[in-house]
């Protein structure tokens, strides 16, 4: 599918707009046997135990485990905001040793900027880009905002929109600089079970029309299951990877169909027997 | 409408007590001259140009130090946050500087200054530059580190990070701080205009202190009203307008 069929980008829009917002081939990663401890004043506490984690050009990954198991450290380190203490990072053949643009997170917690309104937040990551002119930037901002459904609120002040809309803010934001990867900390977490299910709808689609590798962290099963193609059980202390499983629905997904309930009372009763775990799992 | 016309008939109210005190000779009139006796004053102070002059030198003075030590303030407190040694160091400093009513900062300006307009300076530079550095360290501090870790993955670094994310996350604290030092400042500055005459220039302070000097209480009066009406002018042209736009932004409460 090619972008101009779904959306108009503005007539006179540049030939760097129509290269920005060009298809990238999705990431492939390679974790290989990382490793993290923490110093913390109980002592050393192992974050990560020799965590190894293949994930496929476009690929959907979950990452399920009660909170506490390191799976925040894990994407932090494939984002390059943490260093692992053993182990590597990489992703396309390049070892990961600092932030990137072509891995973009979006966090569970609001990390938009108040000081700037909509458009203005989903133009920061596109500022990086010297090529593009101010005009330029905002066509990309503007195909990306349409994308996840809020041309309207393009001048919106951030305190303004609805938990579910900030978080289309924060999609389209991570979205704009075309990264290859996506890796989302629990986006959803804090939103009421509607806007949840709507997003989940919402981000399947933008996945397949856009076509990135996502690593999406969750504690909630029936979310896992929902989205992903695939869903590592994490289990703590120290945080491993137990467990995989293959999620063989077609897609879109409904959250409330029978046969994802099935999937996911499966990985309910793997994530329970773990004897190490000390926190609840939503189901 | 309603709200506009209370404020009127408020100070008009208070005009009006004003005028009736005097008329009933409650005191000398020596000691409360008549409302238009005041007004009559500022009429030829501004007729003559005194006037426009003195406020002329008190703000060139006021400005001026107030910009630097923005310059000098901002600045430092983004490196007081930003290196442990310097918060330890200079922060400490400027906390215990902060403390200090920055009207005693006269004699020591007269001292390594003389009455020159370097001493004015110095007060009204003293007067703003500790206060926003406390405030800018203090914005610095509280700026969550989400913000920075996303702006990190966006592809921005360094000093970019500095200028367009901390420093914006850090503004409501900042412009806090500058109305604080803006408060210090010009308290001090005119504290200083009255006790000093500098030769260079008659500002607002020395207006007040020859009234006083030559018994004119109508014009220590008038140079009060015109002091107060500078302070709220500031307060409404300079201040109300960024406060106003933080509150729509940060949809912090419309205080
Ligand atoms: N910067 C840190 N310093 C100390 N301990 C940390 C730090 N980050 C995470 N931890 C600890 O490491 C463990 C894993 O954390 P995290 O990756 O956030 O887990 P999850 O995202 O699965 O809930 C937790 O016990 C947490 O307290
Ligand atoms: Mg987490």
């Amino acid at each position: 599918m090619y972008i101009t069929e779904t959306f108009e980008l503005p007539r006179n829009a540049s030939e760097h707009v129509k290269e920005e917002l060009q298809f990238l081939p999705p990431s492939k990663l390679n974790v290989d046997r990382v490793s993290k401890t923490f110093a913390t004043r109980t002592g050393p506490l192992k974050a990560l135990d020799e965590v190894s984690l293949q994930v496929a050009e476009g690929e959907f990954v979950c990452l399920v485990g009660a909170s506490g198991c390191g799976k925040s450290t894990l994407l932090n380190m494939i984002a390059g905001l943490e260093k692992p203490d053993s182990g590597s990072v990489t992703a396309d053949g390049l070892r990961v040793t600092a932030p990137g643009r072509e891995r973009l997170v979006m966090f569970q917690e609001a990390a938009l900027f108040p000081w700037l309104d909509v458009l203005g937040n989903v133009i920061f990551g596109l500022k990086m880009k010297p090529h593009l002119s101010r005009r330029d930037r905002k066509d990309v901002a503007r195909y990306y905002l349409e994308l996840v459904g809020l041309s309207r609120f393009e001048k919106s002040n951030i305190h303004e929109l609805s938990g579910g809309m900030k978080q289309r803010v924060a999609l389209a934001r991570a979205l704009a600089p075309n990264p290859r990867m996506l890796l989302m900390d629990e986006p959803f977490a804090a939103l009421d079970a509607l806007t949840r299910e709507q997003l989940y709808g919402d981000l399947q689609q933008i996945w397949e029309s856009r076509r990135k590798t996502i690593i999406f962290v969750t504690h909630n099963v029936r979310e896992a299951a929902c989205l992903g193609d695939r869903v590592m059980l994490f289990s703590p202390h120290p945080g491993r990877i137990r467990e995989e499983f293959l999620i063989k629905l077609p897609r879109p997904r409904d959250i409330n169909s029978i046969d994802l309930a099935e999937y996911a009372g499966r990985i309910t009763r793997s994530l329970k027997g773990y004897k190490n775990g000390n926190g609840g799992v939503a189901e | 409408m309603k709200r506009v016309f209370l404020v009127i008939f408020f100070f008009f109210g208070l005009l009006l007590l004003w005028e009736l005190a005097v008329r009933a000779h409650l005191w000398s009139p020596v000691l409360l001259p008549a409302p238009a006796k005041v007004a009559e004053y500022l009429k030829s102070a501004a007729a003559d140009g005194s006037l426009w002059q003195a406020i002329l030198v008190t703000l060139k003075r006021l400005l001026l130090g107030y910009v630097i030590g923005l310059l000098g303030g901002i600045p430092l407190g983004l490196l007081t946050a930003r290196f442990r040694l310097l918060h330890d160091t200079v922060g400490t400093l400027a906390l215990g500087l902060q403390t200090l009513p920055s009207v005693c900062w006269v004699p020591l300006a007269l001292l390594w200054f003389g009455q020159s307009e370097a001493a004015m300076l110095f007060v009204v530079v003293m007067g703003t530059l500790w206060s926003v550095i406390i405030a800018t360290d203090t914005g610095v501090q509280h700026v969550p580190p989400i913000y920075r870790r996303a702006a990190l993955t966006m592809g921005s670094k360094g000093f970019h990070i500095w200028l367009t994310v901390i420093l914006p996350a850090a503004l409501p604290f900042i412009v806090s701080g500058m109305k604080q030092g803006w408060a210090f400042a010009w308290r001090s500055l005119m504290a200083a205009e009255i006790f000093v005459t500098i030769l260079t220039g008659f500002g607002l302070g020395q207006l007040l202190h020859y009234g006083r000097e030559l018994n004119a209480m109508d014009q220590v009066i008038a140079i009060m009203f015109v002091i107060v009406a500078i302070g709220l002018l500031a307060d409404k042209t300079l201040f109300a307008p960024i406060e106003r736009l933080l509150h729509r932004r940060w949809g912090t409460s419309q205080a």
